[in-house]
């Protein structure tokens, strides 16, 4: 217990830590501020003029292809069946609006742009926990102490997801009533049911799953190179290798060059699934009707690979640290 | 006396791509309650690995380790909260104050808060305790780092190297330190190279070279066996110091000649030095024993005394 009170005081008292949180906080706000100051609330009387002015333009474009149709086929056209007449619905009434901010519709990227920027840091606050702890002496030190090494490092891993939950709920309950401020003065919450609520729940504890696999992702990648700059090396050369393996896939004319892509499956698992076409499995175009191959990325699976790295990172870096000598 | 350390057979080796190096070969050493314990040798003799395999950093190949009576590795966290070590060079985290470190490691260890002002007291720093260490200088770190050894008020206290980087002011408050712990009853082994500072404060030595025990024992034993019988013979002024030389040569002595006077390497009676010169009307004026000192018996029982026109090997590799 001692070794955790510890831990939890060294972490908040690291200057890094301060730092980076204060920087996370400073680009959440930039981002809110951002949204407030370009959306704008919407009269009823703004919304009647926007349906009225996408059914004038619904009506207008109808009567021109409908002439230009007419005129082709009094000239003989032989292609005169491929006019394209447009329908309402290709006249959404909301982009004849100011912008607004529709709670109901955006607020699930503005989680996913949260989470995004919550794992970056959480990436770096952990490899620097265990990093710079490391590379100064001071982890040595601490098991002149303590000379349990798991205990040490487990101990260490624990309070960091443990504080990092704790910021990242903080955080999210701060920026969910940041965006329902923002609908309600400059934009709307029509539409918010409970089952929408849920659906942001659960997007949200995906989105904090990212973060605490980044976090322990940063922290065991430092761990294991005992440098806090290993583990960003270890960030880099990870995305060089799967852009290598992309490129590589897409010369060898493989079907889904995707799927070696790890920004394609955090996608999935935060919006439920990411599809993956092969254009080239058919002669496809618009009017043949020819569907392309699809390779369907679930959260499921991604799930999977999360769970799979956070063992396998989390495993290596308990290994390394029970067997290597510390000199 | 009881022994507080003791090592046997201890055996560490490190495979490279220079080959198999042997940093202990079977040493062994032990030191008794309430001295303290010099331990001396060149570097890469195989000290720092010594110090860090017993405090669990490194894992030994071979060998045996007991600390106050309990196996290590295996019951080091046992242990632990009894024994006080810094290795090496002090390493702490930069960014935090003295104060900080202390009651971080404090809390690490199940030690009250309340010792960190005591021993940031008697090792000089409390006034400069709320700075940021990556300010100090390698003297302050150094007294940071006894200062968090002693936290846990250790039973034994393992020190390498704790005179590095401070002034002379520095040295002698470490050396009373040394003593007054000692003379509380603690046990304190003391890694240094300083042979001076050890034969000052040390009752007992261990040498160790190329990761073997050279020597070992009280300091005076280890003097005593290794002094020689060697007698420096000086002559009143103007008198033949080569025919008297020679007189003692014929008699079987070694003599060597310096510039006003000459040594007498196996005088094991130096009586009979004086009766030989006496009988040939010739009268020393000085006659005293050549004393050997730590520096002595160490370099002669490590071989790194320096040798003109030769480099020093400073571990060993490929042995």
């Amino acid at each position: 217990m001692s070794l955790v009170r510890a831990e939890s005081r060294r972490l908040v008292k690291r200057r890094f830590t301060k730092l980076l949180v204060a920087g996370a906080l400073a680009l959440l706000a930039v981002v809110a501020v951002s949204i407030f100051l370009s959306n704008e609330k919407v009269t009823p009387a703004q919304v009647t003029a926007a349906r009225a002015q996408a059914g004038r333009d619904y009506q207008e474009s109808v009567a021109s292809v409908t002439a230009e149709k007419q005129k082709c086929v009094t000239e003989g056209g032989t292609d005169c069946d491929t006019y394209y007449i447009p329908q309402p619905e290709d006249f959404d009434y909301t982009w004849y609006m100011p912008p607004t901010f529709d709670l109901r519709s955006q607020f699930g990227n503005m989680i996913t742009t949260f989470a995004a920027i919550l794992a970056a840091v959480a990436f770096l606050i952990g490899a620097s926990f265990a990093g710079a702890e490391w590379s100064s002496g001071a982890m040595m030190n601490l098991l002149l102490w303590r000379p349990q090494r798991i205990r040490v490092l487990g101990s260490k891993l624990v309070v960091f997801l443990f504080w990092l939950t704790g910021l990242t709920l903080l955080l999210a309950a701060l920026w969910t009533g940041a965006f329902r401020l923002i609908a309600e003065t400059h934009g709307s919450t029509d539409g918010m049911t409970p089952g929408v609520w849920r659906s942001f729940g659960l997007t949200g504890l995906r989105g904090l799953a990212v973060v605490l696999v980044s976090g322990l992702l940063g922290f065991t990648l430092a761990s294991i190179g005992r440098h806090t700059a290993m583990a960003l090396g270890a960030l880099i050369g990870l995305g060089a290798l799967q852009v290598g393996a992309f490129v590589v896939a897409t010369v060898a004319e493989l079907q889904f060059p995707g799927v070696y892509m790890a920004p394609y499956w955090l996608w999935a698992w935060m919006y439920q699934d990411f599809t993956l076409k092969d254009y080239a499995s058919c002669d496809y175009s618009a009017s043949s009707g020819c569907e392309p191959a699809q390779f369907v990325m679930t959260w499921q699976t991604s799930g999977l690979m999360l769970a799979g790295v956070a063992v396998v990172a989390t495993g290596v870096a308990m290994w390394t640290m029970r067997r290597r000598d510390i000199t | 006396m009881t022994a507080v350390l003791e090592i046997s057979g201890l055996r560490k080796t490190y495979r490279g791509r220079k080959g198999v190096r042997n940093a202990l070969d079977g040493f062994d050493m032990e030191v008794t309650s309430g001295q303290v314990h010099g331990f001396l040798g060149p570097n890469g003799s195989g000290k720092t690995t010594t110090l860090r395999t017993l405090l669990g950093l490194i894992r030994p190949n071979a060998g045996r380790m007991m600390i106050l009576g309990r196996e290590v590795p295996r019951h080091l966290p046992a242990v632990a909260r009894e024994v006080g070590a810094i290795v090496e060079s002090p390493q702490f985290f930069g960014n935090f104050t003295a104060r900080d470190t202390l009651s971080l490691l404090a809390d690490a260890g199940g030690v009250k808060r309340v010792r960190v002002p005591a021993v940031l007291e008697l090792v000089g720093l409390r006034d400069r305790s709320r700075e940021r260490v990556k300010t100090y200088s390698l003297g302050m770190k150094q007294r940071l780092a006894v200062a968090s050894a002693l936290l846990k008020e250790p039973k034994l206290l393992i020190l390498d190297e704790p005179a590095n980087g401070l002034d002379p002011g520095g040295i002698r408050e470490m050396r009373t330190l040394m003593r007054d712990l000692s003379a509380s009853g603690m046990t304190v082994l003391l890694s240094s190279h300083i042979l001076g500072e050890i034969q000052l404060i040390c009752d007992s030595v261990t040498i160790i070279a190329a990761g073997r025990r050279v020597a070992a024992g009280s300091v005076t034993e280890v003097l005593s066996q290794h002094s020689s019988t060697a007698v420096k013979v000086r002559l009143e002024p103007g008198v033949d110091m080569l025919g008297a030389a020679e007189i003692l040569r014929n008699a079987g002595a070694q003599v060597t000649l310096e510039a006003d006077h000459f040594v007498v390497g196996n005088a094991g009676n130096p009586a009979q030095v004086t009766k030989l010169l006496a009988e040939k009307q010739i009268y020393v004026s000085e006659l005293t024993p050549v004393a050997a000192d730590l520096e002595d018996v160490f370099l002669t029982l490590t071989g790194s005394a320096p040798v003109d026109g030769r480099s020093r090997p400073v571990d060993g590799w490929g042995k």
